[in-house]
């Protein structure tokens, strides 16, 4: 749906194509396009202009020396810059020195403060050998106690939480009592969503704020956030003063621009994402990664961690092994597929790569193609599938039958193997690359 | 058909314009200002709309859409005054959001002779599922039907739980099998549970999930497969629930859900919030699925039919 900013810079400046520098006149239209690609991906549009007049300064101040570079290109390269710089520096921790040192949570209703407070209790306690206690204080939501209550089980941090107790003051005030005499470091307070114009409600966590002087007051942040980032950025920091922000559920395909919106409004340093439904899904956060994302430009980073997620090294070594031997076989490349798949759709894959959703931007990338090989594969008896080299027209014939598929789509996938297994070999005995060893034929 | 409907269009009307006051001032008055002390739609004036379109999230293609259609009526009418550019806007915009929206229901009914009414609700984590399934439950439960809510949500901590006390809340009943259970089978038994109890209406939570995930994405077309086998033509309605707070990525989430469940109709919540939901509008445009209801508030009847004539009527009228 969305063109990346490359294409529409482009198309910008194609109109003055032989014009090579970047100039008062051309500059105009491509920075309407980058202000666009921006609120495209939903960073706020105020914060969009700003930023794109910025940007216009640094280019025209650019002398175009490298003749081949293509001004679009060299207003990217501004603009990505300009970005990360924007969303980086003072990429401090969270303070948690004092004993205990107090971490409170708040944010709007499903932006994930629940998951996270767990997430980052047990980060604590596994990665920074701290002692850290769960605090239950959204008494309003059904069953958000017993929601981290099963987080405190899972992850084995104990939870402070007072039944029948609706004053959430009171219980983060008891909870800090009780973890100072019970010896916890970290006290990590959980609380209630709440919108920004909600008085009542801001009140209450202003007050637990001041109730407890918490060390570190973190705002959780959802990535899939639009043009509203910024209202309630502001109204909770006008309130709480936060030390910091988390952005949640990064798993996704969202392009983030809340997280420029949001840096951009209050200048406050983004301390951790979160990119999963389990407990490990914390991570630090990557400014370059971030811009790259925000301008739809890939995320070859992702990629490759997405590829190590389901990346098996015992499997691999097996593999490796097999190739030495050449004697890959069906099942390797079934498995093969699956890891593939398990990575997500081919079209969101392909987007993560720099320069591939950009070319692939009008190809219909046939998703049921995997699915094709794999029911040829599935038609193949267990003796087949181990053993590739055995296979003759009458076995190809019957698999044909037994998959739907033309007796060509059989050959050609057949073929397609082969040559597959033989250059694979043959790189294994010059220096196999790492990674997926079936990556490059799958075509 | 609702025999037991009734009549409080006059309070759902207030609660509308409460929930989105913020979003009227914010585009009434940005664009009055932005014609004040003007005679004709000049550059400037299209800027300012753009900006102000955009900034409720609208989103750029769809405020393209708008401006340029707006360029053409100003082209042929030459001269424009602030309300006739009002209603003008009033109109692009109400072409956009979808027909389907024109159906006139502006009640809770569900269709005679279609009994148990299968509802399955889906949505990515965190956009308020759970609530609108209680708040919906609720209205059911006014017109004297009778519902069970299916907690199929087997995976998210306490999430079971969350329902059970929404089904108590509302007064229905009350299908689980527990945690970490098979939620296709929990959507089928449900569907089992409502027809032998004599149902009229079984509502099925899912457990959030991202849409670009392919396994939980597979899991929900497997869910809607299975209540298919226990009832043909079941689900009658596949409500995605979308987050009034959420960009431009609302249009990912409705593309990939509907490939995954072929939705039916939206829920657009939290609009009792500084957002402005101005999402729908575009998403409405692209895929012709209808927004039927939309969350203004916490309270249990702060659920509303979406109608388009109020929706847009609530964006201008001063």
């Amino acid at each position: 749906m969305f063109e990346s900013l490359n294409t529409r810079l482009d198309k910008a400046f194609k109109v003055f194509s032989g014009n090579n520098k970047i100039t008062e006149i051309n500059v105009a239209q491509s920075i309407k396009e980058v202000r666009r690609a921006l609120v495209s991906a939903d960073v706020n549009y105020k914060i969009a202009k700003e930023f794109t007049e910025k940007v216009k300064e640094k280019a025209l101040g650019k002398e175009n020396v490298l003749q081949s570079v293509k001004p679009g290109d060299l207003m990217v390269k501004i603009v990505q810059d300009e970005l990360t710089q924007l969303m980086g520096g003072q990429a401090a921790g969270i303070n948690i020195k004092a004993d205990p040192g107090i971490v409170l949570i708040a944010g709007l209703q499903g932006s994930g403060k629940t998951t996270f407070s767990g997430k980052l209790a047990n980060y604590l306690q596994k990665k920074k050998a701290k002692k850290p206690i769960l605090v239950a204080c959204d008494v309003y939501r059904p069953a958000a106690v017993d929601q981290l209550t099963t987080i405190s089980e899972q992850i084995k941090v104990p939870i402070y939480k007072e039944v029948g107790n609706t004053n959430p003051v009171e219980i983060a005030q008891n909870a800090i009592k009780y973890a100072k005499s019970n010896n916890f470091d970290v006290v990590i307070v959980d609380t209630a969503g709440r919108l920004a114009i909600d008085e009542k409600m801001m009140n209450e966590i202003a007050s637990i704020k001041e109730g407890i002087q918490p060390t570190e007051t973190l705002f959780v942040v959802d990535s899939m956030t639009g043009q509203d980032a910024v209202n309630t950025a502001k109204a909770f920091n006008e309130r709480i003063n936060y030390d910091g922000v988390v952005l949640t559920k990064l798993d996704g395909d969202t392009r983030g621009g809340a997280a420029l919106s949001v840096k951009y409004t209050v200048g406050k340093p983004i301390k951790f994402i979160s990119t999963g439904e389990t407990m490990e899904t914390i991570d630090i956060f990557y400014p370059d990664r971030m811009a790259q994302r925000i301008l739809g430009m890939g995320d070859i980073v992702s990629f490759v961690e997405r590829a190590q997620e389901q990346f098996d090294e015992e499997e691999a070594k097996r593999l490796e092994k097999k190739i030495k031997k050449n004697k890959l076989d069906f099942n390797d490349f079934l498995k093969q597929i699956k890891q593939i798949k398990r990575m997500g759709d081919m079209r969101s894959l392909m987007n993560m790569i720099p320069g591939v959703g950009k070319a692939l931007k009008d190809v219909d990338i046939d998703d049921k193609a995997l699915e094709k090989v794999e029911a040829i594969i599935f038609s193949m008896t267990p003796y087949e599938r181990e053993h590739p080299e055995a296979m003759n027209m009458s076995r190809k014939k019957r698999i044909a039958m037994g998959c739907g598929r033309s007796l060509d789509d059989i050959h050609a996938f057949i073929k397609q193997f082969e040559q597959m297994r033989k250059m694979m070999h043959m790189m294994s005995k010059g220096k196999m690359p790492k990674g997926f060893p079936g990556m490059d034929g799958m075509g | 058909m609702s025999f037991f409907k009734k009549f409080f269009s006059k309070k759902k009307k207030d609660d509308l314009d409460k929930g989105l006051e913020k979003t009227k001032t914010g585009i009434f008055s940005k664009i009055s200002k932005a014609v004040a002390g003007k005679s004709t739609v000049d550059e400037e004036f299209l800027d300012n709309l753009e900006e102000i379109l955009v900034a409720s999230d609208v989103g750029v293609d769809t405020t393209v859409k708008i401006i340029d259609r707006l360029e053409q009526r100003v082209k042929q009418d030459k001269y424009i005054n602030t309300a006739e550019l009002n209603s003008i806007l009033k109109d692009e915009i109400n072409l956009l959001l979808s027909e389907n929206n024109t159906q006139g229901l502006d009640d809770f009914t569900i269709p005679a002779f279609t009994k148990p009414y299968v509802i399955l609700v889906v949505g990515v984590n965190g956009v308020g599922k759970t609530t609108t399934i209680g708040k919906l439950a609720h209205q059911y439960r006014e017109q004297g039907l009778k519902v069970v809510l299916g907690a199929a949500d087997t995976f998210r901590a306490a999430a079971v739980d969350q329902l059970g006390i929404w089904a108590k809340r509302a007064d229905t009943d009350f299908f689980s099998k527990g945690m970490y259970t098979d939620p296709a089978a929990v959507a089928f038994e449900t569907v089992n549970y409502a027809i032998e109890n004599n149902m009229d209406v079984a509502i099925i939570d899912t457990a959030g999930r991202l849409h670009n995930k392919i396994n939980l994405m597979k899991e929900l077309s497997k869910i809607k497969n299975s209540i298919n086998k226990k009832m043909e033509g079941a689900p009658h309605e596949v409500l995605l629930v979308l987050d009034a707070t959420t960009g431009q990525n609302a249009f990912e989430q409705c593309e990939k859900f509907s490939e995954a469940t072929d939705v039916t109709a939206l829920a657009l919540t939290k609009l009792d919030g500084t957002a402005k939901g101005g999402v729908v509008i575009g998403i409405s445009d692209q895929f012709k699925i209808p927004i039927k209801y939309i969350g203004v508030g916490e309270g249990m009847d702060h659920l509303q039919v979406f109608n388009k004539k109020a929706f847009v009527d609530s964006l201008f009228d001063n």
